[in-house]
């Protein structure tokens, strides 16, 4: 069972959390497979496009957009969450 | 019918249309005028974020830069989209739950203090009139190839049209405007980058064709790329030249731009509650990313469809395109070897970089140029960056109608972004500075008129900067990038994040930002251009990326000047805590 939101604390450290395992991805994608690595990754070939190179002109766009969406999705369950518990007069 | 008469009447169609939409959403109200109500749907929203955000710059110049820049134009690709997610998730959710107007009522409320509001008004002038000037010059290449009328009569043209919808209908006016505009710029966009991926790799999907195999051939168009690149003497088109470190920085302070630029995130204002304005940031890197994933792909068909047509083949026989913008005066041919024959290589062709051009023509029929030719480069050609995408439909030898379509595009581009940005700027003018500081007991009706007169005052130095451009505005834009990455992001940020950091803190903070990397800028770009090279940079980060040193001074300075003073009042901490609920 997931514990219900006693208050507000714990609706924000939910979200630094949230927000905080997105922004990990955000960079792993973008400085890390696009910049950092890139030049291990251009060894391998995906789809015709050396890795480093499709992450830095492609992958980590898509990337972004995934986890904007994903952001929404969870943030609209831990809105609710709150109104929720709020509700029952915590 | 020919490319002109059919560039009329795409670009008249899409202006009455803009012109249509602005006076059936005329603005009554400050609320409507600033932020359109906040009735605006997040799709829409989204669209219009889209739009505002896509500029002359995104759609002109980005693939024509990366194309040049190979490997390395990625800092933009990655830079202009990734700052979303940092403006969805740190951002926009709780300035739409403050839920003022300006970016500057944030600041000035949350730091309690006018002076912060007012540093705040002026960073936000600085970065939004330097952006707004590249707008109006993209609006004046546009006209001047296509329409075949003077820049400065396009740039009228095109101060005419902003003009009249930014102060009829503010900013419900231009986001509707704007949605329109994107489908437009959208289209125009795709449309040839599908026809030329069709003509050289047979896939329709430009994303997946710059991999894929060219037509006919056994080989992938990125390796055929490189090949003939390397066999040229240039370095392959995947590999990179710029050290990891300034690529990083670059990538870093285009992002963190982005998340603080007050016309992007004056959009999150518009929507409905915080979920919309979540959601719009969504949407709008969706559409966002369309465009920015399609133009890798036209910028490596346009260098393999460039140096196919034009390398080693002699003048006479050049295509048509390339004498065209010839003589525009935007591409210039020297016959360094004197063979008869168009040479690529690196470097620079000509010194000064850009052509001077005599008023006579040499053995081929070419223009005659007055630059020095540098001793170090055998490279023939002068192509300024800027018609890549322009020129691309009519190097790949695609219909009129496409041609034509283009240049309603990027004019589409350029306006939309414009207007956006006046908007930010006589809104801070009219709000913050008048209302908000000058005058604070005027009316709501007056302030309205402030409103107008300000888009007024804005538009004419806008097209100023337009008609007589100064040298530095194409350098400079990249720059309001770093200015905002060192200003405006981390004051917000630390506004929302932490409740510790002081009016005193935020103020110091953005000053030392601001200072730090104006003048970082302009010791290598302006004061000494002869030492802007990696060797002088501190630890090897040009000006472009020096934003993102310029936002951890801000930081570090805030936190410690906040430790150091008073704390902050307890109605601030309340305020702290309000946002941070949905």
């Amino acid at each position: 069972m997931e514990k219900s939101f006693t208050n507000k604390n714990d609706y924000w450290a939910a979200n630094l959390k949230l927000v905080a395992s997105l922004l990990l991805i955000w960079f792993f994608v973008s400085f890390g497979c696009g910049i950092l690595f890139a030049d291990y990754l251009d060894q391998f070939t995906f789809f015709g496009f050396k890795l480093g190179f499709w992450f830095a002109q492609q992958g980590s766009i898509y990337v972004f957009v995934i986890l904007i969406f994903i952001y929404i999705h969870k943030m609209q369950k831990l809105d609710q969450k709150f109104k929720n518990s709020n509700d029952k007069g915590n | 019918m020919s490319v002109q008469a059919l560039t009329y009447i795409f670009v008249g169609i899409t202006f009455a249309l803009y012109i249509t939409i602005a006076i059936r959403s005329r603005a009554g109200s400050t609320s409507e005028f600033y932020i359109a109500g906040k009735g605006v749907n997040p799709i829409a929203n989204g669209m219009a974020t889209a739009a505002d955000w896509m500029s002359a710059a995104s759609f002109i110049s980005m693939a024509g830069l990366i194309s040049f820049l190979g490997r390395d134009g990625s800092v933009y690709l990655m830079g202009w989209t990734g700052g979303y997610v940092l403006l969805a998730l740190l951002l926009a959710p709780y300035l739409r739950k403050f839920g003022q107007f300006t970016v500057p009522d944030f600041i000035g409320t949350r730091y309690y203090s006018s002076l912060a509001r007012l540093v705040a008004v002026i960073c936000l002038i600085i970065v939004s009139f330097t952006y707004v000037a590249g707008q109006m010059r993209g609006v004046g290449i546009v006209f001047s190839r296509f329409l075949e009328v003077d820049i400065e009569i396009g740039v009228v043209i095109g101060m005419g049209i902003v003009f009249f919808y930014a102060v009829l209908g503010g900013m419900k006016g231009i986001t509707y405007t704007q949605v329109a505009q994107y489908c437009v710029l959208i289209f125009a966009y795709l449309v040839p980058a599908i026809f030329i991926s069709i003509l050289i790799t047979g896939n329709p999907i430009p994303q997946f064709g710059f991999g894929d195999r060219i037509i006919d051939q056994d080989i992938y168009l990125l390796e055929k790329l490189d090949l003939i690149m390397t066999d040229i003497g240039f370095e392959p088109y995947t590999n990179g030249l710029k050290e990891t470190i300034d690529v990083f920085c670059i990538t870093a302070a285009l992002m963190l731009g982005t998340a603080g630029l007050p016309h992007v995130i004056v959009r999150f204002f518009t929507v409905p509650d915080v979920a919309s304005a979540r959601r719009s940031a969504g949407y709008a890197l969706i559409f966002i990313a369309i465009l920015y994933t399609t133009a890798p792909a036209v910028s490596s068909f346009a260098r393999y469809n460039l140096l196919e047509s034009t390398h080693d083949v002699s003048y006479q026989q050049a295509p048509q395109w390339f004498k065209n913008w010839e003589d525009i005066g935007l591409i210039a041919w020297r016959d360094k070897n004197n063979d008869g024959l168009i040479q690529h290589a690196p470097g620079n062709a000509f010194d000064p970089i850009k052509p001077k051009y005599l008023d006579s023509s040499g053995d081929f029929g070419e223009r005659v140029i007055a630059n020095n030719s540098p001793p170090k480069s055998r490279n023939e050609v002068y192509i300024d960056r800027d018609i890549m995408v322009l020129a691309n439909p009519e190097i790949a030898e695609l219909p009129a109608w496409v041609i034509a379509l283009v240049a309603a595009g990027a004019l589409a581009a350029a306006l939309s972004t414009a207007a956006g940005l006046l908007l930010v700027i006589s809104t801070s003018v009219s709000h913050d500075l008048i209302k908000k500081t000058l005058a604070t007991n005027i009316s709501e009706k007056k302030e309205l008129m402030y409103a107008r007169f300000s888009v007024f005052i804005a538009v004419i130095i806008a097209g100023l900067f337009g008609i007589y451009p100064p040298g530095f505005v194409a350098q400079v834009v990249a720059f309001a990038f770093g200015l905002a990455a060192a200003t405006l992001f981390p004051a917000i940020l630390l506004g929302i994040f932490t409740k510790v950091i002081n009016k005193e803190g935020a103020i110091s903070g953005m000053i030392a930002g601001l200072i730090f990397t104006l003048g970082y800028i302009l010791y290598f770009k302006f004061m000494h251009p002869d030492l802007n090279s990696s060797s002088n940079w501190l630890w090897g980060i040009s000006p472009e990326g020096i934003g993102t040193i310029g936002m951890l001074i801000n930081i570090f300075v805030s936190i410690i000047v906040s430790s150091m003073t008073k704390q902050t009042p307890d109605e601030i901490r309340d305020l702290v805590d309000q946002i941070r609920q949905p």
